[in-house]
């Protein structure tokens, strides 16, 4: 069987959120970008259409104590040939026999200038209402408004259906799911110390782990 | 020390001179016509200072023809081609806003007097 493949090829690695700042670009305007750390990403498995079905590299990154290697996934990055890492993130991409076990990845994998995909989990909320999760208008502050204020109003119909339809938005658990922010543009790359400068807000707390991938999108 | 304080040193200017409110400054501002580039020259009061790091600015306020006028420019920018600092002002506040409401010589500010009175 095979899957569905991207007929681009994919770069991508994994990185570490630093946060956001300024810089100066060359027309003198602020430009705000998130600074990621890639530092080195190494390839761990190439899959191929032929024992997988599908073409995808396999990047890890970020130390890990080794005593918390569970024995099988030791094997598996002994078989790559490199020392464990913390975290691991498969990416489809045709030209993936180009890679090989264990290559290194930087930061220079991106140019300035190109325009990328950033996935990272978002920030939790925890236990939101409609207003702030699902971005409701509310009730009325005044005119006779019964304590409603913040409440959602009614959620459908009575014994017609006689149930809640799948999918109602309502309170509930809100933030900590996966999110791409597309088509960023790669500001700069500082190759010395692993850093991608990329224009924008990317999801997720500072020290989160991103997913920077090239742009599906776009040109 | 922050996280980002190494990426930011880049945006920083080394060349800009102290200064703080009630000082004199003249702004040397590069402007871009087109293709050409000329120097216009800002010459006033520092009435603040806000922010820090890269995004700090400074607004300066002169009388042109008999009207107030207040620019605020961000200390790092590259759009600066200079900064001269023309007499220090004596001044007992960090934010000089009060200067808005006064006219003439109310608001002309005291110098500072450089040499310390030997004891």
């Amino acid at each position: 069987m095979t899957t569905q493949q991207n007929a681009r090829p994919i770069t991508a690695v994994l990185g570490t959120k630093l946060g956001m700042t300024q810089v100066w670009d060359a027309n003198g305007l602020l430009i705000p970008v998130t600074v990621v750390l890639v530092g080195t990403n190494v390839v761990t498995q190439v899959r191929t259409a032929e024992t997988d079905g599908y073409a995808a590299v396999q990047l890890a990154y970020g130390q890990i104590d080794p005593r918390k290697v569970s024995q099988p996934l030791k094997g598996h990055f002994e078989k790559a040939g490199v020392t464990p890492r913390r975290h691991v993130a498969e990416v489809r991409t045709p030209d993936a026999g180009d890679y090989s076990l264990g290559q290194e990845i930087t930061a220079v994998a991106f140019e300035a200038g190109s325009r990328v995909d950033v996935s990272g989990t978002t920030k939790g909320k925890g236990t939101a209402g409609v207003i702030k999760r699902h971005g409701f208008h509310g009730v009325g502050a005044s005119h006779g408004a019964h304590r409603n204020h913040r409440k959602p109003g009614s959620i459908g119909g009575a014994s017609t259906p006689s149930r809640v339809f799948k999918g109602m938005k309502m309170a509930g658990r809100m933030g900590f799911d996966k999110m791409t922010t597309q088509n960023l543009t790669v500001h700069a790359v500082d190759a010395e110390k692993g850093l991608l400068l990329v224009k924008g807000a990317v999801p997720g707390p500072r020290n989160g782990i991103v997913l920077v991938r090239t742009a599906a999108k776009g040109a | 020390m922050h996280t980002l304080d190494s990426v930011d040193a880049a945006s920083l200017r080394t060349d800009i001179p102290a200064f703080r409110a009630g000082d004199t400054l003249k702004v040397n501002v590069k402007i871009v016509e087109g293709t050409r580039s000329r120097v216009q020259i800002f010459q006033g009061i520092v009435i603040s200072r806000a922010g820090g790091g890269v995004r700090e600015t400074f607004t300066v306020r002169k009388i042109s023809f008999g009207c107030g006028v207040e620019r605020t420019f961000p200390v790092h920018s590259p759009a600066l081609e200079s900064v001269e600092v023309i007499t220090r002002g004596d001044v007992r506040r960090a934010k000089l806003y009060y200067l808005r409401a006064l006219r003439g010589k109310k608001a002309k500010i005291k110098e500072k007097r450089e040499t310390v009175p030997a004891k």
